[in-house]
């Protein structure tokens, strides 16, 4: 006979209930949290938190700081000095001046009115009012500045060639080819090599005086100079006192005809004053006053004979 | 009646509001959890597979994006008992699922089980003046019903036209466009206390919410845990929760009939905590796990150590068997079982064709319910889970969510309202003009 157990189950079946069954805790919010909490999830609010509200501080926080003028001005001070020290770095250093296509005279022009004492930072020269300056010289066509390596500041010169000597009512000028000013000159000799041109009006055409004198190349050693009248027509003037007026229109091709003439005939050879070529149909020759005397006597004498 | 039919109005528009953001909440305040889900709407045109029929019953056009959960406070019988209690709970859970959401909600559509609701049978009839049906005779028979005195301080929660008849022709579900001579209409009226739902929009309120719609909840559970077929054909929905059992019963896709027994799972859980002299925590702890209405030998056996917290070694080592625990809770279970047959027999619910019975809420999770309710209720019970719906989180798929995902379909594809349609004037403008028409037609 077996005993009967008075336990039926074993304990190691019995199942414990957890000892501590408390909720799971879910404290409400407040109602400030649960508002502050639906604000935080508008899109509104939440792009001005996280935007504006950085934004709004660093401005708010700059402009507090830079509101006093002191500090304004130290850091201002403090900007300028670093550009300063950077600017005089020896790799922004120019040492030298290199001018390029131009004469010794206008070399030492330019050198005179560009007064830049060198060492000087590149930082500091003023290119543009440089190149003004150097391009108001008369001499001067186009000018061109640049700092290249090696410290150097290049001035490359674009020079006027002087073309003719013109005398004007102020003095003796040359001029180039378009009938610009290059220089003054003292005396004519100071320049033979060029034409001479005079007369009021002269320098706005100075391009077809070249082509008249051009064109007077075969009476070249003649040619004393070309005279502007009345601001219209050319008076080319040879030695002996000699004068082709030339007409306003065309003076090149009349010109060429009393090249022509003088070679046919001797024409200039002989003691004509003036050859007048303004009329364009024909030539009329002006003699001088011996000359006439001289052909009135010879037509008496005609005269007489045939009288 | 017009005011709260204004107010139904508001809410609908309210609603659509709320679709045009396309974020919306529901609430479900019952008596032992208080649970939210938001959705959003996207707004994408339903797949159209079949005529009449959407897919995935039309509850794909939403997606549970947040979902929370709190125990309720101040909530008895379903109904809101302690408003500032009940406030805090409702920010809890509105909070929590604002954060899983991540977004903000503004518009909440809410439901409760209490409140003592009352069906009742509406019917009218209207003679037809130009013989077909249109929106507004719909309009005007539906305001020809005659409304009973349903007393003071009651409101109207669900007015929903059950059935259309034109002359002799009966069960139209849509009588637009037909032609008779006679349209009459059966409504189903549920009302409620007024003082109860004016509680809830007052909790809402100071949430900063704002009520988008508000549903029974023995209704809106019916729509989750009811399958089509058994809407079609007729079924009772028995939403057993914490504080009150909801009873709906569903035909032809309307809800015919609801009420509620203040009976539910609180009640067993107290009946626990007196007779093994335990917190109620712990019994809760012990109905959950252990819980059970069928015993068997074995459990006999099965010892429960219940334990305490007095310091008296006796005390703190006490243990019951689980057919002693079985024995508490089946008489209270049976109790409220034989409450809801007793319903079920008043509104009648053997004369229909079919006596499909359906189980859920928390409180149908007992081991064993199916059997039980199968003796008192009737052959055909089964135990429901509600619809499957997007993005709702696992731990939200169990029965005790039903009504909770009843209200997401309810918010998604509300059923027509008699506030629904437009409020039928007798001197409308369109219809003298439509008469001279006729009248024009008719001599020329």
């Amino acid at each position: 006979m077996r005993p009967i157990r008075r336990d039926p189950t074993p304990r190691r079946d019995m199942r414990p209930i957890r000892r501590d069954p408390t909720p799971r805790r879910d404290p409400a919010p407040s109602r400030w949290a649960y508002r502050i909490e639906r604000m935080w999830l508008t899109p509104f609010y939440r792009a001005l938190l996280r935007k504006g509200l950085p934004v709004a501080v660093i401005a708010g926080g700059a402009a507090w700081y830079l509101g006093d003028a002191d500090r304004l001005d130290a850091l201002r001070g403090h900007v300028a000095e670093i550009r300063r020290s950077i600017e005089q770095r020896p790799e922004f250093m120019v040492d030298l001046m290199r001018i390029e296509g131009a004469s010794p005279e206008l070399s030492a022009d330019i050198r005179e009115i560009l007064p830049v004492d060198f060492p000087v930072s590149s930082f500091d020269l003023e290119l543009d009012h440089m190149r003004e300056q150097v391009a108001g010289l008369d001499a001067v066509a186009g000018a061109e500045l640049r700092v290249v390596a090696g410290g150097v500041l290049e001035v490359s010169v674009d020079e006027r060639l002087p073309a003719v000597v013109w005398r004007s009512r102020e003095g003796l000028e040359l001029l180039d080819e378009g009938g610009h000013r290059v220089a003054a000159i003292p005396a004519r000799d100071a320049r033979p090599d060029l034409p001479l041109v005079a007369g009021d009006g002269a320098d706005r055409v100075v391009a077809e005086a070249l082509q008249v004198l051009a064109a007077a190349t075969p009476i070249g050693d003649r040619v004393r100079g070309l005279t502007r009248m009345g601001e219209r027509r050319w008076d080319l003037v040879l030695d002996r006192d000699q004068r082709i007026m030339l007409p306003e229109r065309n003076p090149v091709a009349a010109l060429e005809r009393v090249i022509a003439l003088d070679d046919a005939q001797d024409v200039l050879a002989r003691d004509v004053s003036v050859v007048d070529m303004r009329d364009g149909r024909r030539p009329t020759l002006r003699l001088s006053g011996k000359a006439l005397e001289e052909l009135r006597r010879f037509r008496s004498l005609d005269d007489g004979e045939d009288a | 009646m017009t005011d709260l039919y204004q107010s139904q109005r508001a809410m609908r528009n309210k609603r659509q509001a709320a679709m045009q953001r396309g974020v919306v909440a529901i609430l479900d305040v019952g008596t032992s959890k208080i649970a939210c889900l938001v959705l959003r709407f996207d707004g994408l045109d339903p797949v159209k597979t079949a005529d009449g029929v959407g897919p995935m019953a039309g509850q794909s056009r939403f997606r549970v994006i947040g979902a929370a959960t709190t125990r309720s406070r101040g909530v008895r019988f379903g109904e809101i008992d302690a408003m500032q209690e009940t406030e805090r709970a409702i920010r809890t859970v509105v909070q929590g699922a604002q954060k899983m959401a991540n977004v903000r909600v503004d518009h909440v559509i809410a439901s409760f089980s209490g409140a003592r609701p009352r069906s009742y049978g509406l019917a009218g009839a209207i003679p037809l003046e130009n013989g077909t049906v249109d929106e507004c005779d719909v309009a005007r028979v539906l305001s020809a019903c005659d409304v009973p005195d349903y007393g003071t301080g009651r409101e109207a929660l669900h007015a929903q036209p059950v059935n259309f008849a034109i002359d002799h022709r009966s069960g139209l579900g849509d009588p637009r466009g037909q032609i008779g001579n006679r349209l009459s209409v059966d409504m189903h009226l549920l009302t409620v206390d007024g003082a109860v739902v004016e509680n809830l929009l007052y909790c809402v309120k100071r949430c900063d919410l704002e009520l988008a719609g508000i549903a029974s909840s023995a209704y809106v559970s019916a729509i989750a845990s009811l399958v089509e077929d058994e809407q079609e054909l007729g079924a009772a929905c028995i939403d057993m929760g914490g504080g009150a059992t909801g009873l709906s019963i569903f035909m032809k896709k309307h809800m015919i009939y609801a009420d509620s027994v203040r009976l539910g799972g609180d009640h067993v859980t107290l009946d626990i905590s007196k007779g093994l002299q335990v917190p109620m925590q712990t019994a809760e702890r012990i109905k959950t796990f252990y819980g059970g209405v069928v015993a068997t030998g074995m459990d006999d056996r099965e010892m429960i150590e219940i334990g305490g917290e007095t310091g008296d070694w006796e005390h703190d080592r006490r243990t019951v068997s689980r057919a002693e625990l079985i024995g508490v809770m089946r008489p209270r279970v049976e109790e409220i079982l034989e409450e809801v047959r007793e319903r079920l027999d008043a509104a009648g619910f053997e004369h229909l064709p079919s006596q499909r019975i359906v189980l859920t809420g928390g409180a149908s999770q007992i081991p064993g319910l199916d059997g039980l309710a199968g003796k008192i209720l009737g052959q055909h019970v089964r135990l429901g889970r509600p619809l499957r719906v997007q993005g709702l989180p696992q731990a939200a798929t169990g029965p005790a969510f039903s009504s909770a995902v009843g209200l997401c379909l309810f918010a998604a594809h509300p059923q027509d309202e008699w506030w629904d349609f437009e409020i039928p004037v007798e001197r409308y403008p369109a219809r003298s003009l439509k008469r001279a028409v006729k009248w024009f037609r008719d001599n020329w």
